[in-house]
């Protein structure tokens, strides 16, 4: 029998970081607010108690610092896992994570190893002031060098979050802060899943809705409705963000005919154009309807009273399912 | 100002104070006064030779350090064998005090590749262009030797620490105030070690701070020092003094070595347009080479090992030159290697690509074996 536990998002990630650390001694944690308080989000509490000021510290208010310095204890054969206290906090760092973290095996012709995670919470819909609510995952995605995932439930939470402290490649490890306190069931044994690998959430048959992070359960919704509706949805958690796993996406696709892309984040350039892109690409002769991409809105996250307005709900996804249903 | 050579290489100590720095200078031999000339003089003629040749293409930039030999040599050979240097991208004399390649920073620079030496073979690390982007990562290895407990064991052959270069332009970008803050707030083993050389390209000094910079650790709790940069005695000895004192366990230090640019910032700039000759002049006239030469002479240094000197720099640059003229063009696949450590089925699709295009035009014959198979993902 399965070996499982009851745990949300925010409980499977300390418990995830925890086994990583025990696993582990070169795995440190850093960050501002994370040993005695835990995080603002609770992610590393009771860590401080278990491995002590040397393997978890509090970091200054310097994010820069935070990286560059991950960046250093990585050359000297350490595991750092260094959070970001929320998205719109991570661009003082923004130098030390695109110039020098993703950069440097290639620098080196891959003489120096970069095994550091940079945990992220990020997204909206938590009634935060403004940098609290961001979605950054393009900026990261563009980047050579870096990989980027995203859980969405709490058994990929404990598990993604444990792979990407095992890569020998920086990850930016995005956390769906509104669904922190999801829960779900986690199996402990093993995972299911390799980090970078898409997977069918629900089978289906009519269109395809690929989404990642806080928008998996919202696409879930949008299937329910839509089933009362007699539209068949198949819903696909795309994980990773770089590199993306198009495999399944196009098995999919070649099966639907439909594809609608989700994500909070702003469609300019961004995930989902990639995805439309390279679904043109490789579904051409399949595809019934045009890719559509629901997003948030090029603009900067609004106030939030507005973000209910902002943030794309499964209303939303079921107005682009009517659209590639009527073609 | 420690300074223990005055411009005409009479050797003096000025102050009381400087005593704890001028021990390490009697510590010293005759073979390492000679090892220091034959390094600056080295350096000089690898530097005029690089400049050379990218006067005739063979590179597409070269940064000359001209000026900077007495701070480079004389720190370079004060850091220990333990010890990490993460330098910026002049450093070319600190590189040759722990046997760096010289032919890996011409091919830097000619653009054969992005470095690529490796950094734990001489404890030197690779440049870094962004400025101050590596005092960081200094600061972030020397607190893995803290958590390692590699300070003061009072073990020579276990204690390490670290030291990080960096100009007078690159204290003003907010990475070096954030890494003296970690270093001193982590009690890091790390120097910071300023080559003030008095221009940021065309900005002056004054544009990039309203206090010395030797002072400007001490808001952050990093105490510091300024010493003659082109003394190569007093640059040794107060590296030296506090290299030892950072693997002791007492924490970082901001030595500011005061000397000049003598040469452009780069092959692609032109100093003429904003700085006057006598200020260039002035400080030719302080030449560290020329100094340290004084001194040997007075200490009764032959013409003869003038002379080596300079028929090994001859043969140097024209080794330097041949390697270079040989070097050969970078493979296809350097474009790809190494981006990530893990296999990545973007890059090795895009790899693909660029292999089977390259040969329907009959150029880059491809090393795989033929298959380019294209993998959309998932493959851990």
């Amino acid at each position: 029998m399965a070996n499982t536990v009851e745990l949300s998002i925010a409980k499977a990630l300390n418990a995830g970081i925890r086994k990583a650390m025990q696993d582990d001694p070169k795995v440190l944690v850093f960050g501002e607010d994370v040993a005695k308080l835990g995080g603002v989000f609770r992610i590393t509490e009771g860590l401080l108690d278990e491995f002590g000021s040397k393997r978890i510290f509090n970091s200054p208010i310097a994010e820069s610092a935070i990286v560059g310095t991950a960046i250093g204890l990585a050359m000297r054969g350490f595991r750092s896992v260094a959070e970001i206290q929320f998205d719109g906090f991570v661009y003082p760092a923004f130098d030390q994570i695109v110039s020098q973290l993703a950069k440097l095996t290639n620098r080196s012709e891959g003489h120096l190893k970069m095994p550091v995670v940079i945990r992220i919470p990020y997204g909206g819909g938590i009634g935060a002031v403004e940098h609290h609510s961001e979605s950054p995952e393009a900026y990261f995605a563009h980047t050579a060098g870096l990989r980027v995932v995203s859980p969405s439930n709490p058994n990929d939470a404990y598990w993604m979050i444990q792979q990407a402290i095992q890569s020998a490649d920086p990850v930016v490890f995005l956390e769906p802060k509104r669904r922190y306190w999801q829960k779900g069931q986690v199996e402990l044994d093993q995972p299911a899943l390799g980090l970078h690998q898409a997977t069918v959430l629900k089978p289906g048959t009519d269109v395809t809705i690929a989404s990642y992070g806080p928008m998996v359960v919202t696409s879930l919704q949008a299937a329910e409705i839509a089933q009362a509706e007699g539209v068949s949805i198949e819903v696909i958690d795309i994980r990773s963000l770089s590199p993306i796993d198009f495999g399944v996406i196009v098995e999919s696709v070649k099966k639907t005919g439909r594809l609608i892309v989700a994500h909070e984040a702003g469609t300019f350039v961004s995930i989902s154009s990639e995805i439309a892109a390279k679904i043109a690409e490789l579904c051409f002769y399949y595809l019934e309807a045009p890719v559509i991409r629901v997003g948030g809105f090029d603009v900067p996250y609004p106030a939030a009273k507005l973000e209910e307005l902002y943030l794309p709900d499964a209303d939303r996804l079921m107005e682009a399912v009517d659209r590639v249903m009527a073609y | 100002m420690v300074q223990f050579l005055n411009e005409n290489g009479e050797f003096a100590v000025a102050s009381k104070e400087h005593e704890i720095y001028a021990q390490f200078i009697r510590d010293l031999r005759e073979s390492d006064f000679l090892k220091f000339y034959r390094d600056m003089a080295r350096i000089r003629r690898f530097d005029n030779e690089a400049t050379a040749l990218q006067r005739q293409g063979q590179m597409g930039l070269w940064v000359p350090a001209v000026g900077q030999e007495g701070a480079q040599i004389g720190s370079g050979h004060a850091v220990g064998p333990n010890d990490n240097i993460f330098p910026s991208y002049r450093e070319h004399g600190v590189a040759i005090t722990h046997g760096v390649d010289l032919m890996s920073i011409i091919k830097m620079f000619r653009g054969v590749n992005h470095g690529g030496w490796n950094p734990y073979e001489k404890k030197f690390h690779l440049y870094a262009i962004v400025l101050g982007a590596q005092t960081l990562h200094a600061a972030g290895y020397a607190m893995g030797v803290n958590f390692e407990g590699k300070v003061a064991t009072g073990n020579p052959e276990i204690d390490e620490a670290v030291i990080t270069y960096f100009g007078d332009g690159a204290t003003a970008e907010g990475d070096i105030s954030e890494a003296l803050l970690m270093a001193a707030t982590t009690n890091a083993p790390l120097v910071f070690f300023c080559q003030n050389n008095q221009w940021a390209i065309s900005s002056a000094v004054e544009t990039q701070t309203k206090v010395p910079l030797y002072r400007r650790g001490e808001g952050f709790g990093v105490p510091g020092i300024r010493v003659d940069g082109n003394d190569v005695l007093a640059c040794y000895a107060v590296t030296k003094k506090h290299m030892d004192d950072a693997r002791n366990g007492l924490g970082p230090y901001l030595i500011e070595a005061l000397t000049y640019r003598i040469g452009a910032h780069t092959t692609s700039d032109d100093p003429s347009k904003y700085r006057d000759a006598e200020q260039v002049a002035y400080w030719q006239a302080r030449d560290p080479i020329i100094r340290f030469e004084k001194f040997l002479r007075s200490q009764g240094i032959g013409q003869d090992f003038f002379d080596e000197v300079q028929a090994a720099g001859d043969q140097l640059a024209a080794e330097i030159r041949e390697t270079t003229f040989a070097l050969p063009e970078p493979e296809l696949e350097l474009i790809f290697d190494h981006v990530y450590s893990e296999p990545h089925p973007l890059i090795e699709e895009q790899r693909a690509w660029l292999r089977g295009f390259e040969e329907s035009l009959g150029g880059h014959t491809p090393t795989d074996d033929g298959e380019n198979k294209v993998d959309y993902g998932g493959s851990r």
